[in-house]
């Protein structure tokens, strides 16, 4: 138990991608908290690499890290543009009024 | 030591992941996801990882997370009504959960690595160099198309962000560059002759 090996950071990870995961589908109907949820599973993600990285003397994991944090703030990025243009556009962010896609 | 801190810094990043996606009020949200973020940045110096904490530290909570807490106040939004099916959803929630837990468990726990592993690294890490010089070393190297790859993702994500978001209101008094620089003597002024004790 008190050293720290690399099983424990896997669990860590897994209950936070876990976490992530229900989050997406608790809060259906609000989209921010869905981002988030997104943002945790990828800080999960990068958890991963990072402790394989560090099991296996490898600093492969951690560049694979740095741009996995590169696309993720590209994402959130983007997607709150696209929130702010949805909300003003529409005057709601609900998911299920975002349909005018459907046809 | 290095045990007691691991365990703290995941209790609490775990416990605010939970404050996150069960919060009533999204300013918590984005707040504990905040707290998460600069525990896992804890964990990732625990493991050698420093230059990513400081990464997830300053790109993180300085960027995104304060994004996120903009977006959140700026928009209008009756989030009672947003968390209504909150209770429809739990039992789903609940059971993908423990499904995707159990599943990640079994594979955390029951795996196990290949001896050579170790010796098959691709980018070893030396002990002499310190963290951030080592990812430098291979950053501006071997991997330096990725890296230009990621700096073109930023760039669209940017120009994305600033093309979606930026809109021109008609009916609103700007400056006119262009019709200010085209102004001439000629075009602008007019002498009159004025006769005297006459008026225009």
């Amino acid at each position: 138990m008190l050293t720290i090996g690399l099983t424990h950071y896997l669990v860590v990870a897994a209950v936070l991608f876990t976490l992530g995961v229900a989050g997406i589908i608790l809060n259906r109907k609000n989209i921010i908290v869905i981002l988030m949820s997104v943002e945790l599973i990828l800080l999960a993600v990068n958890l991963n690499f990072v402790a394989f990285s560090q099991s296996l003397a490898d600093l492969t994991g951690q560049v694979f890290a740095l741009f996995v944090l590169t696309v993720a703030a590209a994402e959130a990025a983007i997607g709150l543009a696209i929130l702010v243009t949805f909300y003003r556009n529409r005057g709601t962010i609900a998911v299920e009024d975002i349909n005018s896609l459907k046809g | 030591m290095q045990a007691v801190f691991f365990y703290l810094f995941a209790t609490i990043m775990i416990a605010s992941a939970g404050v996150v996606i069960f919060a009533r009020n999204p300013v918590h949200s984005v707040l504990f996801l905040i707290l998460a973020f600069c525990n896992g940045a804890g964990l990732f110096l625990l493991a050698g990882a420093e230059f990513l904490a400081m990464i997830l530290i300053v790109v993180y909570v300085g960027a995104v997370a304060v994004l996120f807490l903009f977006v959140v106040m700026m928009l209008d939004v009756d989030f009672a009504e947003l968390k209504q099916g909150f209770a429809k959803y739990l039992p789903v929630g609940v059971g993908v959960g423990v499904v995707v837990l159990a599943e990640l468990g079994f594979v955390a726990l029951g795996w196990s690595s290949a001896p050579s592993a170790v010796d098959a690294a691709a980018n070893p890490i030396i002990p002499q160099m310190s963290n951030t010089a080592a990812l430098g070393q291979i950053l501006y190297t071997k991997y330096v198309i990725f890296f230009q790859a990621s700096a073109l993702v930023l760039l669209t994500a940017m120009i994305g962000a600033i093309v979606l978001t930026l809109h021109h209101k008609p009916n609103i008094k700007r400056q006119k560059i262009d019709e200010q620089n085209a102004r001439t003597r000629e075009n602008v002024i007019e002498i009159k002759k004025v006769p005297f004790r006459t008026g225009v």
